[in-house]
């Protein structure tokens, strides 16, 4: 799909130092609406280039617009982004919808925009009942829910949120992760970055990997998963007769390995090319008159990427 | 969470202009305000403020306890005032310290807090924020110290309240008063430009802080082109009793307040426009403060 400069965030050629020390390094890219995915181990860049995206940095060198608006335009750039920083800290002595219908006065709204754009962003993250309470008092993961609740008060286009996941419980991740999709689903460019790679897997449509600074991936995590040709794919096939099927299959040059699966109802099958075995498994099974299960790629998951392009080094949970 | 929510439509802010920018700078104040008069920074700030009043209290009820320092005497009380406890106490240490505790703070504490961020993201121009705070604590500390000023001025009547109708009313005691408080307001906006500046410029203000302190203490007996470089040189100017400062002090030409009320308001101006080069060209870096 053409994507036009306003619905994009586009890197071109950035690059941040902090003095001596690399933070992002020659990035070159366009996010496009949907759920976009961050990872990488602790250092790698994410949050620079989060600080980037929303002029808390200012890029060392290159240039970086967001759906075509520069931060150095204020009044424009900043009603368009929400931003959900790592940061667990708050201006103090403020309830919960204090702090949302301050910051959304410091925006401009009058003062009953204000206070129904705040009622509107508490219910939103679950918080009505406890917004007149002061945050201060707020358990982790209120403290968690009224950040987002602020970065979307003013309904912005583009979210960017920092470890939003940290320090939810299970139920509030779930419910979070809903709210993610359904921001997604209006249109909105929803850029996440977590340590918790199957919840990334979950909520995104694409991936952008990092390591030390460069972006060593990115795209849609199918198209990403491809392109890394030094590991063969992985596909798990399970039917009635997995031992007629391994014979069969090993003939083939581009299969690597076919390994039984523990129940012996299943093969877990390495190939170099995927779309070469799938065709094959189909004349196999017309051939054979195989009873087919399921056939699933093994290894086209964030984790696994994720594994292949960075290792395992600072991989989260 | 979120499937009850129903969402109105959107209500519309201003574009970019003095209607925002008025909007945008009460809201600055309204966040600042209670932060600065009902937070933890306003303690030092009270407890300066009660400093002076405490001293006047004191003499206040010093003829109860039998001393007579000539309280009668309004022209020695009031050079009293002005030298020792306006010129000496509050100017050159109530004020001072207390200009540093809220204007130092105003960014390098929310630094420290990591929360400035909550300010830069929104669509609000650097120059605006910067402009918001700085007058949030210019009310802050105009407000509290006018206010002790008043308080230990009228603290100056209370041995002898026969003078409120001869001196205060009736000579120049409220000429004096009103004096007193438009050199305090003065110097909460001059102090108040020099330490949000050097609270953007310096990690730790304080020694910076010390050094223009001990500046403006040797500021009498500076030669008379070195004065001119100072907040306090210009508040002498405007004492509306001379001020004794010894006989070590170095005379030279008073200022004119016509010259020097301006001259602070343009040097306070100047270094505005510097913060706000420095707010616009900030970055979010929590990790290295």
């Amino acid at each position: 799909m053409d994507w036009k400069p306003e619905q994009l965030i586009e890197f071109q050629n950035v690059s941040k130092f902090y003095g001596e020390v690399l933070g992002i390094n020659r990035v070159s890219l366009a996010i496009p609406p949907g759920i976009t995915s961050l990872v990488g181990p602790n250092g790698s860049g994410k949050t620079t280039m989060m600080n980037l995206m929303t002029g808390l940095l200012t890029p060392t060198r290159g240039t970086l617009t967001l759906l075509g608006l520069d931060h150095r335009r204020p009044e424009e750039f900043f009603r368009k982004v929400g931003y959900c920083t790592q940061f667990d800290s708050f201006p103090r002595g403020l309830t919960g919808y204090q702090f949302i219908r301050g910051y959304l006065e410091v925006h401009g709204f009058g003062r009953s925009g204000a206070e129904s754009l705040a009622r509107e962003a508490v219910a939103r993250v679950g918080l009505t009942d406890a917004m007149d309470r002061r945050i201060a008092g707020y358990s982790k993961g209120m403290r968690q829910r009224i950040k987002l609740g602020q970065a979307i008060a003013h309904r912005p286009a583009v979210m960017i949120l920092d470890e939003p996941l940290n320090g939810l419980d299970p139920m509030a991740r779930a419910e979070m992760i809903d709210l993610f999709k359904q921001l997604a689903a209006e249109g909105m460019h929803v850029v996440i970055s977590s340590h918790i790679l199957h919840e990334v897997d979950l909520i995104s449509d694409r991936v952008i990997i990092l390591n030390q600074g460069y972006v060593v991936a990115e795209g849609d995590i199918r198209g990403v998963r491809t392109e890394i040709e030094s590991h063969p794919m992985q596909v798990l096939v399970r039917c009635d007769q997995p031992a007629a099927l391994a014979s069969r299959i090993f003939e083939q040059d581009h299969v690597v390995e076919v390994k039984m699966h523990d129940d012996r109802q299943g093969l877990l099958v390495s190939t170099r090319d995927a779309d070469r075995f799938y065709l094959l498994l189909n004349r196999i099974v017309l051939e054979r008159g195989l009873t087919i299960e399921a056939v699933a790629p093994a290894d086209e998951d964030v984790r696994a990427v994720y594994e292949y392009l960075v290792g395992t080094e600072g991989e989260g949970t | 969470m979120s499937q009850a929510v129903e969402t109105g439509q959107m209500p519309l802010a201003p574009e970019a202009g003095m209607t925002l920018w008025r909007r945008q700078i009460q809201a600055i104040l309204a966040l600042e305000l209670r932060k600065n008069l009902l937070g933890r920074r306003a303690l030092p700030m009270y407890f300066l403020a009660f400093m002076p009043v405490a001293v006047m209290l004191i003499r206040a009820v010093l003829p109860v306890f039998g001393a007579d320092l000539d309280f009668a005497n309004m022209g020695k009380q009031s050079e009293f005032y002005s030298t020792l406890i306006f010129q000496g106490f509050i100017l050159r240490f109530v004020v001072f310290f207390g200009c540093v505790a809220i204007f130092t703070n105003l960014f390098r504490g929310e630094v420290v807090d990591h929360s400035l961020h909550y300010y830069l993201l929104a669509p609000v121009r650097r120059e605006v924020l910067a402009a918001g705070k700085y007058l949030s604590g210019v009310v802050s500390t105009v407000v509290i110290f006018t206010g002790m000023t008043i308080v230990s001025y009228a603290l100056l009547y209370a041995p002898a309240p026969g003078a409120i109708g001869s001196y205060f009313l009736g000579g120049p005691g409220l000429g004096h008063l009103v004096a007193y408080v438009g050199i305090t307001i003065l110097a909460c906006l001059g102090y108040g430009a020099v330490f949000m500046l050097l609270g953007l410029i310096f990690r730790n203000p304080v020694i910076p802080a010390a050094f223009i302190l001990g500046w403006e203490m040797i500021n009498s007996f500076l030669p008379s082109l070195l004065k001119k470089i100072s907040v306090i040189h210009y508040l002498h100017s405007l004492a509306p009793v001379p001020v004794n400062m010894g006989p070590f002090a170095l005379v030279g030409e008073p200022t004119s307040p016509w010259i020097a009320v301006p001259g602070l308001l343009l040097v306070c101006g100047a270094l505005l426009a510097a913060s706000a080069l420095l707010v616009r060209n900030m970055e979010i870096r929590y990790g290295n403060d």
